[in-house]
């Protein structure tokens, strides 16, 4: 296994946030975009011994959070027919949409099962040819090419019951409607690392060059985001706006070409709607023509009840960066993580889900 | 015994049911009280307080890197016993086997059985038996109770911990969890890490011997140490900070742990016992601890504080602090 010892080296992140202290003199807010940074940020204690001058917000990177009712409600549309086994990734599975979840339904009687992979959903397919299975994909630019890949290899193995439900959303355009938000003033982007791993540096040069606001693609581990911050701090000091990769090891400017090509190949870009932003053209992906005998919604399509959003939860502004989640009237009192009210409380990505496990907000 | 897969006959009470306990159960037990076949056990008990505790073993695969389910059953309930400072004695146990399971598996965890119960020095007095039809079962689920004297003078309570006492742990977290799943279906990955099962009654008598006023001891299974500090906290209206980096843990299993996004402080241990001493006494038992089996990874990892009561904090080391939170719903499906 690969040793981060040295990315989690105290000494080191001591000597980052002494040199953040020095160069972090104007009030600033950066927002990590991605859930796996919420989450390192809340384990490590990060927000806590950041200068007083920078605020971290947390954006719309969890997958399973932005998932919007509509779509966790024609996934459970698709468990009620009759022969259609839906599978999932284990987040979504408690995920409330507008009337009922995964979960609710699998005890009902729906047969949903949990995958750690589209492979694993793959090998269902075969394993049922009488029925359909139907693979609840969902996810940024990471989750993509793996479903692409599955769904080519479920072509070429001939498996015609083995279907997708894409829900997929793809990032840069998404941070474009977060900086044009009048609610949130981001002074920079800490960017995520595994979504530029496929993507590269190019999709984001419009932050820099169009609205001045710095972004570096950052790590995870806390040496990697306190290098991520810090460059961003400095971007700020020295009044520069530029995209850069502070986490080198995972990603190159020109992303994974191959991983791109993937994608391409198999789906086209879509409007798409995200919990709490609303449609953003062209950020979702659908399934082309040539592969439609692996769509879902094509093969079996279905019609969920008209989505309704929950009252009281405020899952869209925490998503945004408008507030934080224990400013929602519900962190920590109607929502928590047994019973959530708002996705962002059941993911293990949340950021609602971070501050309640590792902060003392809203817990007496 | 002729049949090499248990039958629903196993449990019927009649002639099979008799070859099985006398050619399979008798002989691999080999304890001279059982051997008695009464249908209750009579057993001589020193003076002093009993301890008692009952557990039921799930566990999936029945096999897994360093043990199996027998060995679970013995040193999950020892090991409880142990928690209030008794010295274990006695177990019964009790076996729901489904149709068709191999008897030579059988064999081989009723031997594991027998080798654990003779480590902690404990006897397996009396037993039950019973079958299932295919698909009712999962192959075999055991259940243990077993029971210990507390000596006199000995007296431990959760509630009694007190700020200033130091929290020990006698060796490395989530070997056991890590263990379970490294072998999972669809989870296959390479680690040497195996189970900790292990009979820890033996550590419990050498701490409280080199440190009379121990608060109390408890054995972080499921839930991990997370739940066992939280519930310490609770109890005592306390609040606890362990430092994160004194923590021993296996560079393995932290790196499966973060590959697979458990928290490591939630994984499950099967042994791993977790004890609250004041401070005058806490070299003395982290020293005890370290010269007893299975105790040679032991550190002092936190201590009770004033702070909320019932609050759980970790340190890191870049100097920030957080919650160490309970597990919430299930992490792996049945790990013991």
């Amino acid at each position: 296994m690969i040793d981060l010892s040295g990315f989690r080296d105290a000494e080191i992140a001591r000597g980052l946030i002494d040199r953040l202290n020095v160069v972090a003199t104007k009030p600033v807010k950066f927002m990590e975009v991605c859930g796996t940074h919420t989450v390192s940020i809340a384990k490590h204690g990060l927000r806590e011994i950041m200068p007083d001058t920078l605020t971290l917000l947390s954006g719309p990177g969890c997958p399973v959070c932005v998932t919007s009712n509509a779509d966790i409600d024609t996934a459970i549309e698709f468990a009620k027919q009759p022969g259609v086994i839906v599978t999932t990734f284990g987040d979504m599975m408690k995920v409330p949409g507008s009337y009922s979840s995964m979960s609710q339904e699998k005890a009902a009687g729906g047969d949903i099962r949990i995958v750690y992979s589209p492979l694993d959903a793959l090998n269902i397919a075969e394993k049922n040819p009488d029925n359909k299975v139907v693979f609840i994909g969902v996810g940024f630019e990471t989750t993509a090419p793996i479903i692409a890949s599955t769904i080519e290899q479920a072509q070429r193995r001939g498996l015609d019951n083995f279907l997708i439900y894409s829900a997929h959303k793809t990032v840069p355009e998404a941070l474009r409607v977060l900086v044009n938000d009048p609610d949130v003033q981001i002074g920079g982007f800490i960017l995520p690392g595994h979504v530029s791993t496929i993507i590269g540096l190019e999709p984001y040069r419009f932050l820099a060059e169009e609205y001045g606001v710095p972004s570096v693609i950052t790590g995870f581990e806390p040496v990697d985001v306190l290098q991520g911050i810090w460059m961003l701090a400095e971007q700020v000091a020295d009044g520069r706006a530029e995209v850069e990769i502070a986490y080198k090891r995972g990603v190159m400017a020109e992303g994974n070409p191959t991983a791109i090509a993937l994608i391409e190949k198999i789906f086209e870009p879509c409007d798409a709607e995200w919990r709490g932003i609303g449609v953003i053209p062209g950020t979702g992906l659908k399934i082309r023509e040539e592969y439609g005998a692996h769509d879902a919604m094509r093969v079996i399509p279905v019609t969920p009840p008209p989505p309704k959003e929950t009252k009281g939860c405020q899952c869209g502004e925490v998503l945004r960066g408008v507030i934080l989640p224990y400013e929602c009237k519900l962190f920590a009192k109607g929502c928590t993580p047994e019973h959530a009210i708002g996705p962002c409380m059941v993911s293990s990505e949340g950021s609602c889900a971070a501050y309640y496990r590792y902060t003392d907000h809203g817990r007496s | 015994m002729r049949q090499d897969k248990i039958l629903l006959a196993h449990g019927s009470g009649g002639t099979m049911m008799r070859d099985l306990i006398e050619d399979v159960f008798m002989s691999g037990f080999d304890d001279e009280i059982l051997s008695r076949m009464e249908d209750a056990a009579a057993l001589d008990v020193p003076p002093g307080q009993i301890s008692m505790s009952t557990d039921s073993y799930v566990v999936h695969p029945v096999f897994f890197p360093g043990g199996d389910i027998g060995r679970l059953a013995v040193c999950g309930t020892v090991n409880d016993v142990a928690t209030a400072g008794a010295k274990p004695l006695y177990l019964s146990v009790g076996f729901i086997l489904e149709e068709g399971f191999p008897v030579s598996d059988l064999r081989r965890i009723l031997e594991t059985m027998r080798d654990s119960a003779a480590e902690a020095g404990v006897h397996i007095v009396t037993g039950d038996t019973k079958v299932v039809e295919k698909g009712h079962g999962d192959g075999i689920y055991i259940n243990t109770a077993g029971i210990g004297v507390i000596p006199e003078g000995v007296s431990l309570s959760s509630s009694s911990c007190m700020p200033g006492d130091k929290v020990l742990l006698s060796g490395t977290l989530g070997d056991h969890g890590i263990a379970i799943v490294s072998i999972r279906e669809g989870l296959t990955f390479d680690t040497d890490i195996e189970t900790d099962a292990a009979p820890l009654n033996h550590l419990v008598a050498a701490t409280l011997a080199a440190a009379p006023s121990t608060r109390c001891f408890r054995d972080p299974t499921r839930g991990g140490l997370a739940s066992t500090l939280n519930e310490l906290a609770g109890a005592s209206a306390t609040s606890i900070t362990v430092v994160e980096d004194s923590v021993p843990v296996h560079p393995q299993v932290r790196g499966a742990s973060e590959m697979l996004g458990y928290d490591v402080f939630q994984v499950a241990n099967e042994g791993k016992m977790v004890s609250i001493v004041p401070a005058d006494e806490a070299d003395a038992a982290l020293e005890a601890m370290r010269n007893a089996p299975y105790g040679e990874n032991a550190a002092i990892i936190g201590e009770v504080t004033e702070g909320p009561a019932g609050k759980v904090y970790v340190k890191t080391g870049f100097g920030s602090k957080r919650i160490m939170d309970m597990l919430v719903g299930e992490q792996l499906p049945r790990i013991c």
